[in-house]
């Protein structure tokens, strides 16, 4: 199976690397290693906001995100940034290998 | 007791709130807990592998000392004593959390005979048994035109399957939606050939010793090669009901989470509560989630009252429902239409919001949850008008809405 390397940065400072298989959203990979902070309730359906990361670092950018994303980062985050985003959006594919995410309050 | 979400949530809350004693779960089924709702979506349509269910990984139950006992049925249950029999082993408890869920309604014995074909979903075990049948062209019947019926039936339609829902009480959605509601979906359904029977039963289900048709009480017969009965859901209260613990469509438990039995706490699907006035039973992930992490933080003393606004979602076709708050006693629906795919249904009750149904509008539903948590009720002229930005509701400047 292909993989990217993802980090995940949790509020206490410590990081968390991980492959990823392609295909894969980073909410699902970050609960699949036990990434304090990501949670996943409603499964990656834009329900919950409790995927809540910021964009560390990308080597590429990703793809803007959609209406009902948008929505939910203005009306469900907390305190949004410019990089806020909900990992369950965030798809692994090759060209974000290196990827780094914060991960932020929900 | 029990090993689904509601388990998963408790756990996982008593260690992050600092709870160091020896943690076990029980559960029936083989595996351990996995998200249910895509049982009936993606994991139907077989775009999700089962792997990619687990609610969390192996090494989570290792790393936080959660013992888990699988494949395992509770058979006795003494809250006197505090001992419970599980497969051979009689185990001591201090604190126990009945999280045991609940079971799908099965069609009755008379309608159905012993007849093969028949399904539900409630398990992956279902879902894996059903896999099979979905093949292009087959003739699948829908007994319920709930969310499990209309799910099912949204991923057969798009394998190209033939599909027939039949729903006895007036509409679809009866219990849980209003008229408009049900008029969203029915036509959603009907653009995807869905033939729905609202207002009619299944009177007869025939066959050798697998389906073969189905007598309708409109009198229709229908060619059927599998059933897919999605008619409800019963609290697994058993074990608490012989265990002398208080039942009320579901096990009773107050506003922390706790049974009329000491030590003993219950969560999720199995258990009724207390919310606004009345006693209720909730079958979704949030309150599973949230009143297991009420329970969990009762368990170690940080009390605090479950009040929840609850919110649900259901994937069909390629059109997302969100929810938030409870219907019940409804007087008054507004409808919000951006546009044909894009519509909201408010529920108010004696001029109060009391629940919100958001068909790809998730403006509408965030904003309706914030003001159903909030307990703020909007001007039902400004929910209407497609010009007013609902945001302004939640901050409290309304201007006057454009001309």
């Amino acid at each position: 199976m292909q993989t990217i390397r993802a980090t995940w940065i949790l509020q206490d400072g410590r990081k968390v690397e991980a492959d990823v298989p392609l295909g894969h959203s980073l909410m699902e990979a970050a609960v699949a290693h036990n990434v304090t902070g990501i949670v996943g309730e409603c499964g990656g359906s834009l329900a919950c906001a409790t995927c809540h990361v910021h964009v560390e670092s990308t080597p590429v950018a990703l793809q803007e995100p959609s209406a009902a994303e948008r929505e939910m980062l203005e009306l469900a985050v907390q305190t949004p940034t410019a990089t806020s985003r909900l990992s369950c959006q965030i798809v692994a594919a090759a060209a974000l290998d290196g990827i780094v995410l914060r991960v932020a309050r929900f | 007791m029990g090993a689904g979400q509601a388990a998963a949530s408790l756990v996982a809350k008593l260690r992050a709130l600092g709870f160091d004693g020896q943690l076990t779960v029980i559960g029936e089924e083989p595996s351990t807990p996995y998200q249910r709702p895509p049982l009936s979506k993606k994991y139907l349509l077989g775009e999700l592998t089962a792997d990619r269910l687990a609610l969390r990984p192996d090494t989570f139950y290792r790393e936080n000392r959660i013992d888990l006992l699988l494949g395992t049925t509770v058979t006795a249950l003494d809250t006197t004593a505090r001992t419970l029999v599980a497969g051979k082993r009689t185990l001591h408890f201090d604190l126990l959390a009945l999280t045991t869920g609940a079971r799908p309604r099965e069609l009755p014995v008379a309608i159905r005979g012993s007849l093969d074909g028949v399904h539900t979903i409630r398990t992956r075990a279902d879902v894996d048994g059903l896999a099979p049948e979905f093949a292009h062209g087959r003739d699948l019947l829908v007994v319920g035109g709930g969310y499990i019926g209309l799910e099912a039936a949204a991923v057969a339609a798009a394998r190209g399957l033939r599909v027939n829902v039949v729903e006895s009480a007036p509409r679809i959605l009866a219990r849980v939606a209003s008229a408009e509601t049900a008029a969203y979906f029915r036509e959603l359904h009907c653009s995807f050939g869905v033939l729905l029977h609202e207002g009619v039963a299944v009177r007869q289900l025939c066959g050798d010793s697998r389906v073969c048709s189905a007598v309708l009480s409109s009198g229709v017969e229908l060619a059927v090669d599998f059933v897919i009965a999605g008619v409800g859901a019963l609290p697994c209260t058993e074990l608490a009901e012989t265990a002398g613990i208080r039942c009320d469509n579901g096990i009773a438990v107050d506003a922390r989470g706790r049974t009329s039995a000491e030590r003993v706490w219950a969560a999720g699907d199995c258990t009724s509560f207390p919310w606004r006035g009345s006693r209720i039973r909730l079958e979704c992930v949030q309150n599973a989630i949230e009143q297991a992490e009420c329970v969990a933080a009762d368990m170690v003393g940080q009390t605090a009252s479950y009040d929840p606004t609850p919110w649900f979602w259901s994937d069909q076709y390629d059109r997302k429902l969100q929810i938030a708050g409870i219907n019940t006693g409804y007087d008054q629906v507004i409808t919000r239409r951006t546009s044909a795919r894009s519509q909201s249904f408010w529920y108010l009750r004696a001029g109060a919001l009391c629940a919100v149904d958001a068909i790809d509008e998730p403006r509408s539903y965030l904003i309706g949850r914030q003001l159903l948590q909030a307990r703020v009720s909007p001007d039902p002229t400004l929910l209407c008008d497609t010009t007013f930005d609902l945001k302004n509701l939640l901050t409290h400047r309304v201007p006057a809405p454009a001309r």
